[in-house]
């Protein structure tokens, strides 16, 4: 009797809503999410999701060599695109490995989907193989995090995942997903457009708080724009409205390294990246401004050096989807919470309805101090005829690569701050670094993720040899799926910023940062199936870089540069704005590095 | 940061949160996390229907770090509202403790008297000691605990604060 109702209860709750296992669940609504492709690798927890992605074609999976590039992948993806990026691993070390990417993709603001595995519900606390608290571990790496302890559950759980992860400030979630739950079947709930129970984040900014921007803009002597990548995450609209009221205002506009590309490089009015290696006039303004006008940008420590002596005589407004990035670091004298996009939309909208007249006459002079600091080319370095400045490699790649679609992604170090300083972005969403964590090993999976959303763009990695060994594993990824990834390594046989560090502040002794028993890159790419080159001198620098751009696969091109090149202007952690060492003269003029006395104070 | 040099306030702080699994080691992790203090913090569930929890937490910081204590908590995605008492007008704040007091010979009379000035009740008793139950304002508890600790003190449990704006007004 019993075995009766039930069964009949089943098949009439199959006519109306067919059930489903959890696998398949999970695939739909990853599919009713416009996800088309995830970066994975599968292990024992996982399996039945692999089986079920087997049984399907909606979803491309990238098999990736390592959890940690799964992730940077997805973020390649996500900020090349704007979308959600989906990463699926593992319990256990699967999970623990994604750990830096959430980490990473938390602090640098990037929309991910983490799935991972997870050993049966009834295991779970009993140290079962391959278990590890993955909800515990990444509660603080993570926007947010779930385990799904009920099928029924699943389906809304993962477009509430989506959610969380792409509105407000975007994060990466993290969705564990224990076996049993994979296999038991379930009733499907395709996305809603219902409001989140707790999370809704205020995107629309308070009108007279952009009123009172303006009142503060309006009547500034020594206005600056200082914009990141919020500005990005909010799209390519609001990078296009802020290059729209730099062009209205004709105030002078400073990027943060996450926010390069919002403003064209090509704009008179863009002084470069702001910060530690920032420019000498991008940082001199910031700090003789009298009102600041910050942008989906956070007032990082890299940015702002010592915090008491930031920017001291000017009236700080800052607009941000994230009230807690308001006072975190830098008090500001005008907060505007809401979405950049929606903020610079309605700045550019009152300014033109107010008529706001800029005094020219007051800005100009502005401009004529400005100017002076330019002047000063705080970028120029020493040139050499024969070995190569790692400067000159990235001029002459940018150079070389102005007519292309180009993305460029970075690893950690010296390297991603020359490729900042000389890599000139015109358009957002072409820059892909790891900015508040510094992932070593973030740049070649990063390319591959921008690769598979782009696959007809040309997309670089430019790398460092000691970042690049993080995660060259991913070399083989690359080959599996003919991604033609450009790898331009920086050999200068040092962890450059290290071996920097150490020369300014540890009196030279370059503890542990030379790279010895470094592989030969070029019979290493060959080794993966991909191809090799070497640039040794000036004079086979070209060649090598235009037998990069003509070769249709995967190439690592390994560039021997001068070893003991400096990145300046750089502002000595602890040290202000006005405190910036540029390069020593007899280092601009090509002799050997100096000593810190030869440094020029400012 | 720019106001290191700020006096330190005590705020006593109201957060409404789903009652979900991980959610308070949400709120503690971030507080351990970035480094801020908790005094105190009580948890319980508050509306078994809706699934809400009131979390009461006392803290201590510059008037810059209290902000962003709200700013973080009110991030959390499972939580519902964050209310900072100390600042939203006047708030009643009350707190329990158990206290253990071992008293014989004329110590006993005396613990028992000092009792009845702070309006103690006694939950146990036997021939050598008493458990006395207090409910009130932190400083009160301060106060009797204060003058408990000569006369024989030996064990002590307290709820830390449950707080609630005065006036009609819900949370």
């Amino acid at each position: 009797m019993t075995t009766t109702t039930s069964g009949a209860a089943t098949a009439g709750a199959e006519t109306s809503n067919a059930k489903m296992k959890g696998a398949e669940i999970v695939l739909k609504a990853l599919v009713d999410q416009g996800v088309d492709v995830i970066f994975g690798y599968p292990g024992g927890a996982v399996l039945p999701l692999y089986d079920a992605l087997f049984q399907q074609n909606h979803i491309r999976h990238i098999l990736v060599r390592h959890e940690q590039a799964a992730v940077h992948a997805a973020e390649g993806y996500a900020r090349s695109t704007g979308k959600v990026g989906v990463v699926l691993v593992t319990s256990g070390p699967g999970a623990t490995n994604a750990v830096t990417g959430l980490t990473d993709a938390l602090m640098d603001s990037v929309p991910i989907v983490c799935l991972c595995g997870q050993v049966p519900t009834h295991l779970i606390g009993n140290d079962a193989f391959q278990e590890a608290d993955t909800t515990g571990i990444t509660r603080p790496c993570t926007k947010h995090n779930y385990l799904v302890k009920n099928v029924d559950k699943l389906a809304r759980t993962v477009h509430e995942a989506f959610y969380v992860a792409r509105n407000g400030r975007p994060g990466p979630v993290v969705i564990d997903l224990p076996k049993d739950i994979l296999v038991t079947e379930g009733s499907y709930l395709p996305p809603q457009e219902i409001a989140h129970r707790t999370y809704r984040p205020r995107t629309e900014p308070d009108i007279a708080a952009i009123d009172a921007a303006i009142d503060l803009l309006e009547t500034a002597k020594r206005p600056i724009i200082y914009a990141g990548g919020g500005v990005i995450n909010a799209g390519p609209e609001a990078s296009r409205l802020l290059t729209e009221l730099v062009e209205l205002s004709g105030f002078p506009c400073t990027l943060t390294l996450m926010g390069l590309g919002t403003l064209p490089a090509s704009d008179p009015r863009y002084l470069g990246m702001v910060g530690m290696h920032g420019t000498y006039e991008a940082n001199l303004t910031m700090h003789g401004c009298d009102v600041m006008l910050a942008v989906g940008a956070r007032f990082d420590d890299r940015v702002t050096g010592r915090t008491d002596a930031f920017s001291p005589g000017s009236k700080k407004i800052q607009i941000d989807i994230d009230p807690s990035s308001v006072n975190k670091n830098i008090r500001v004298d005008l907060a505007i919470i809401g979405d950049a996009g929606r903020a610079l939309e309605l700045l550019v909208q009152r300014w033109k309805a107010r008529k706001v007249k800029i005094d020219r006459e007051v800005i100009g002079r502005w401009w004529e101090q400005i100017e002076c600091w330019r002047a000063v080319n705080c970028l120029a370095y020493g040139k050499s005829e024969n070995i190569i400045k790692p400067q000159y490699a990235i001029e002459r790649l940018y150079q070389m690569t102005r007519d292309r679609e180009v993305f460029i992604t970075t690893e950690v170090g010296q390297h991603q701050m020359w490729a900042a300083q000389f890599f000139r972005f015109d358009k957002p969403n072409h820059w892909m670094t790891s900015g508040g964590l510094g992932t070593m090993g973030y740049g070649l999976p990063a390319a591959y993720g921008v690769q598979i959303a782009h696959p007809d763009a040309l997309v670089i990695d430019i790398a460092g040899e000691a970042s690049i060994l993080m995660n060259i594993q991913e070399m083989s990824t690359l080959c599996q799926y003919r991604l033609p990834v450009k790898v331009f390594i920086l050999n200068n046989q040092y962890m450059g910023m290290v071996r920097q560090w150490q020369e300014l502040m540890h009196g030279g002794r370059y503890s542990e940062s030379y790279s010895d028993s470094l592989p030969d890159f070029v019979k290493l790419a060959e080794a993966f199936g991909a191809t090799g080159l070497r640039a040794e001198n000036m004079g086979q620098l070209d060649d090598v870089i235009r037998k990069m751009l003509d070769t249709p696969g995967p190439v690592i091109a390994d560039i021997c540069v001068d070893q003991l090149e400096n990145c300046f202007p750089m502002i000595p952690s602890g040290a202000a704005h006005n405190e910036v060492l540029l390069a020593p003269p007899d280092q601009r003029a090509g002799d050997s590095f100096a000593s810190e006395d030869g440094m020029v104070l400012v | 940061m720019a106001d290191k040099h700020a006096p330190q306030e005590r705020h006593t702080i109201a957060v409404i949160v789903d009652n979900e699994p991980g959610v308070l080691a949400r709120v503690i992790g971030l507080f351990s996390g970035r480094g801020y203090n908790i005094e105190s913090l009580t948890v319980a569930e508050v509306d078994r229907e809706v699934g809400l929890s009131r979390i009461n937490l006392v803290t201590i910081g510059t008037p810059m770090v209290i902000e962003q204590i709200k700013a973080q908590l009110e991030r959390l995605v499972p939580v519902h509202s964050v209310r900072d008492l100390t600042e939203n007008g006047p708030h009643v704040e009350r707190e329990l403790a158990l206290i253990k007091v071992h008293a014989v010979g004329e110590n006993r009379a005396e613990t028992l008297r000092l009792a009845e000035i702070f309006r103690a009740r006694v939950v146990d008793t036997t021939a050598v000691s008493f458990i006395f139950e207090l409910t009130g304002p932190a400083e009160k508890l301060d106060t009797f605990i204060g003058l408990m600790r000569p006369l024989g003190l030996v064990e002590l449990a307290r709820t830390g604060a449950a707080a609630m704006s005065r006036g009609q007004e819900p949370f």
